[in-house]
């Protein structure tokens, strides 16, 4: 896999060029770091916003939460269905969303978290009261199983494909999958928390936890930013990440197109596909490693982290100039057929293990508008990283995002639970396949 | 298996609630602000600045103004505790705040910190007294009769584990082991109000007070599963664990008992599998966890039935998911025992993590509702 670094595909050959600095440092991100990317605009708006500890609109035609300037804390949830009574489900998403939509206006859930009923547990917990806003974002993501469970297996789209066992795979099943998902990102860890801790209790006998992950560090960024966040192995990685401001990046390798999509499948229009995967990193080795062997190994050099042969981290890379076993060099778009992701991993330490080693590593997050454009034929092409004697992949998972919550009265999924876009065949209608029971049963949730 | 302190504080909370139910406790309520009571505590004296004092928030501001160090209660007519404090030394000041209802109360001085103390009778006037929906006054009533009748079937299965231990028949003693704690667990938030007798007969290892004597159930679990010897002073244990469990019998009709505590005594035994039956810990040796499960929604379920036709008027929603996660508690449960109307439960070692999972997901699927009955009896 040591492709042609200057491949071209007419006009959009440059961008995708420049893309690799982000998508080939996208997986560069994988196994570590992130990107910067550049831009204005609406950029400095964002970091006002962030100065000032506020608030991200919740609203829009896509899911905040992606193209968002990235956060510097996770808490990434993914939960299994526990009914497969559609309706009730449904229901569970009106009530998230009601939720989210106060959480990432900085307010508490429901009623709040004090001054109600003194003979009811309060709904919110707490815990979030008095701090901003933060720039919490929620996304919602869809997992293969939900589609199958609920009844709506035809309503499950193509490009959602259950991940392939990859070379070095060494996955934990209680570390992997999930029917739904929840991304928590916010500058305030405790704001994260909290958003997914009082989610969890409102999907309580809708849905369980699965496995949840903290991140507490950015390694990817979606906006440009003096210093480049390193990963856990102290390098620069995923330079040029996709921007939020990139429209016609976004719009080619994040955001699904009405084309790519038939009647079915129609409510992803706007949504994009993440691949969660957590990456454990091998510390203590990567620490006794010569900085020579480090530097070839992601080829790039520690301290600026330009690539090799060049003199600034954001020099275009000559891949040619790296080891054919180089990380960026596999990890390149241009090594790949010019596949691009969105990137926004977070390094996460979940203290030691059991042998006194550090159990850390990178939880990376990927969104990419078709999984077998973006992750697998990249992660494929890794097969050969001289990372991964470094790294490995403990968790797994892969979900259907959808669109974004347009207005107060929109709610997440709504498209796909919805009728689908009458189709020639109205039996593949989801609706008919089970009769929905108790609509109203879980308003209770949402408490007094 | 808690400790003592913590059900005194426990009925503190309690009477507090209940005091919410009259709606006389009005949110951030004044107290303080239109004058505290004084309490002046010396050696022989419990002198009080008012004995009449609107009902709501009170605060007491108590002044040891003796040679010993003393206590300050405010007490029900029956003596049991609305609010105290402790060790309040000679010389010193400390406050002490409650919510009362309408009613009589007594407030008591115990220098020394011994005996029934110095008794001041106060009133706390004003506000609406509890004006109960008759079906919850039934209610309260049938629950008590529940709770009564499970003390009085609990005895003799306890006796017959205690004979079993005494004739040193380690077999027949397993064997009664796990039934003698049924009924136990069905009401245990009743007896855990006692305070004094649940550290006495359930406590568990892990449990203990630095001091604190291991005895009861889980010391004699202990012996039989994993010491595999039944020890001289496991007899005498058995014998100590009968007498308990016949004050428990004894004082069980006493207990105080509302709808409120009635509503939270169901989320408690929910709780209470939450966090020690379905992680295995509250039966390590015998791994008899799922008998104390399965009665602890019993025991939740009973309450819950018996307060249901009031919650439906305010709360049908609630009521319909109730019912559901209860069937399916109940369902999943049944998938561990061959006989529906048998105790015989799978062994808790031989219930595997995934299975461990499910049962912990519909334990929340329902204490999470479970949550919201209180309140949807007393508004």
């Amino acid at each position: 896999m040591t492709e042609i670094p200057e491949k071209t595909e007419g006009g959009t050959s440059r961008r995708a060029l420049i893309a690799w600095g982000g998508a080939g440092l996208a997986l560069g991100a994988a196994a570590a770091g992130g990107a910067v990317a550049m831009t204005r605009g609406s950029e400095d708006v964002q970091t006002v916003a962030a100065e000032a500890g506020g608030a991200i609109a919740f609203h829009g035609a896509n899911q905040a939460g992606i193209a968002t300037p990235v956060q510097d804390r996770l808490h990434f949830a993914a939960f299994d269905l526990a009914t497969d009574d559609r309706a009730e489900f449904v229901q569970m998403l009106k009530d998230w969303t009601a939720a989210a939509r106060r959480m990432t206006a900085g307010q508490a859930v429901g009623e709040g978290a004090y001054g109600g009923l003194a003979e009811a547990p309060p709904d919110d917990t707490g815990e979030a009261l008095g701090l901003k806003p933060s720039r919490l974002t929620l996304t919602i993501g869809f997992g293969p199983g939900l589609f199958e469970k609920l009844g709506m297996a035809d309503r499950r789209p193509d490009a959602l494909v259950d991940l392939p066992q990859f070379s070095g795979d060494n996955l934990d099943r209680n570390r992997s999958g999930g029917d739904v998902c929840v991304q928590a990102c916010s500058d305030d860890p405790q704001v994260a928390v909290h958003a997914v801790r009082n989610l969890a209790r409102i999907g309580f006998g809708k849905v369980s936890v699965r496995w949840s992950q903290l991140g507490f560090g950015k390694t990817s960024s979606t906006t440009p930013e003096a210093q480049t966040p390193r990963n856990l192995l102290g390098f620069k990685d995923g330079t040029r990440n996709i921007a939020g401001t990139e429209t016609a990046r976004l719009k080619k390798f994040v955001w699904v197109d009405g084309t790519d999509l038939d009647d079915n499948s129609a409510w992803m229009e706007g949504g994009s596909y993440l691949v969660a995967r957590r990456i454990r990193m091998h510390i203590e080795p990567w620490d006794r490693t010569s900085l020579q062997e480090q530097e070839d190994i992601f080829g790039r050099d520690k301290g600026e982290g330009a690539p090799v042969g060049k003199a600034k981290e954001r020099d275009e890379p000559f891949l040619k100039a790296m080891l054919p076993d180089a990380h960026v060099r596999l990890a390149h778009p241009d090594s790949n057929h010019g596949a691009t992701l969105l990137r926004r991993g977070y390094s996460f330490t979940d203290g030691t293990d059991g042998l006194g080693r550090l159990e850390a590593g990178l939880f990376f997050l990927a969104y990419q508008r078709d999984v077998r454009k973006g992750f697998i034929p990249v992660q494929r092409n890794l097969a050969t990283d001289a990372l991964n004697e470094y790294i490995q992949h403990v968790g797994s998972a892969v979900f259907a995002v959808p669109p974004g919550v347009r207005d107060k009265d929109d709610w997440w999924g709504r498209a796909l639970f919805s009728e689908p876009s009458q189709s020639s065949e109205p039996s593949k209608s989801s609706q008919s396949s089970e009769p929905s029971k108790s609509s109203q049963s879980s308003q209770s949730s949402k408490g007094a | 298996m808690r400790a003592v302190r913590l059900s005194v504080v426990t009925a503190a909370a309690a009477a507090a609630a209940l005091a919410a139910v009259t709606g006389c406790t009005e949110k951030g309520g004044s107290g303080s602000g239109d004058g505290a009571i004084s309490v002046t505590a010396t050696d022989d004296r419990c002198e009080v600045s008012k004995k009449e004092f609107p009902a709501g928030h009170i605060e007491l501001d108590i002044e040891n103004k003796g040679s010993k160090v003393t206590e300050v209660y405010v007490l029900f007519p029956d003596d049991r505790i609305v609010t105290e404090r402790e060790n309040i030394g000679p010389g010193t000041k400390q406050k002490v705040t409650a919510e009362v209802k309408a009613g009589d109360y007594t407030i008591a001085c115990k220098p020394g910190m011994k005996g029934d103390g110095i008794r001041q009778a106060v009133k706390a006037t004003g506000g609406k007294t509890a004006k109960r929906d008759p079906r919850l006054d039934a209610a309260v009533a049938a629950y008590r009769k529940y709770a009564q009748e499970q003390a009085d079937t609990t005895l003799p299965l306890a006796k017959t584990f205690a004979e079993a231990v005494k004739s040193g028949d380690l077999e027949a003693a397993k064997k009664a082991y796990a039934p003698s704690r049924i009924g136990w667990e069905r009401t245990e938030p009743v007896a855990e109000s006692f305070g004094d007798i649940d550290p006495k007969v359930d406590v568990r290892a892990d449990g203990l007070e630095a001091g604190q004597e291991f005895t009861g159930w889980h010391r004699l679990e202990k012996s039989l599963w994993e010491d595999k010897k039944i020890t001289a002073e496991d007899k005498t244990l058995a014998d100590q664990l009968i007498t308990d469990l016949t004050d428990w019998q004894k004082r069980v009709g006493k207990a105080e008992i509302t709808p409120t505590s009635m509503a939270n005594g169901a989320k408690e035994l929910l709780d209470e599998v939450a966090t020690g039956k379905v992680t295995g810990e509250e039966e390590r040796y015998s791994h008899t966890d799922l008998v104390d499960f399965k009665a602890n929604v019993e025991g939740a379920e009973q309450s819950y039935e018996l307060l249901e036709p009031v919650a439906k008027e305010n709360d049908a929603a609630l009521v319909t998911e109730l019912d559901k996660r209860f069937a399916a508690l109940n369902t999943l449960l049944d998938k561990y025992r061959a006989d529906k109307n048998s105790y015989d439960f799978t062994s808790y070692d031989k219930v595997g993590e995934a299975d461990r999972k499910q049962l912990s997901d519909a334990v929340n699927a329902l204490a999470e509702p479970l949550s919201k009955l209180a309140a949807a009896v007393v508004k």
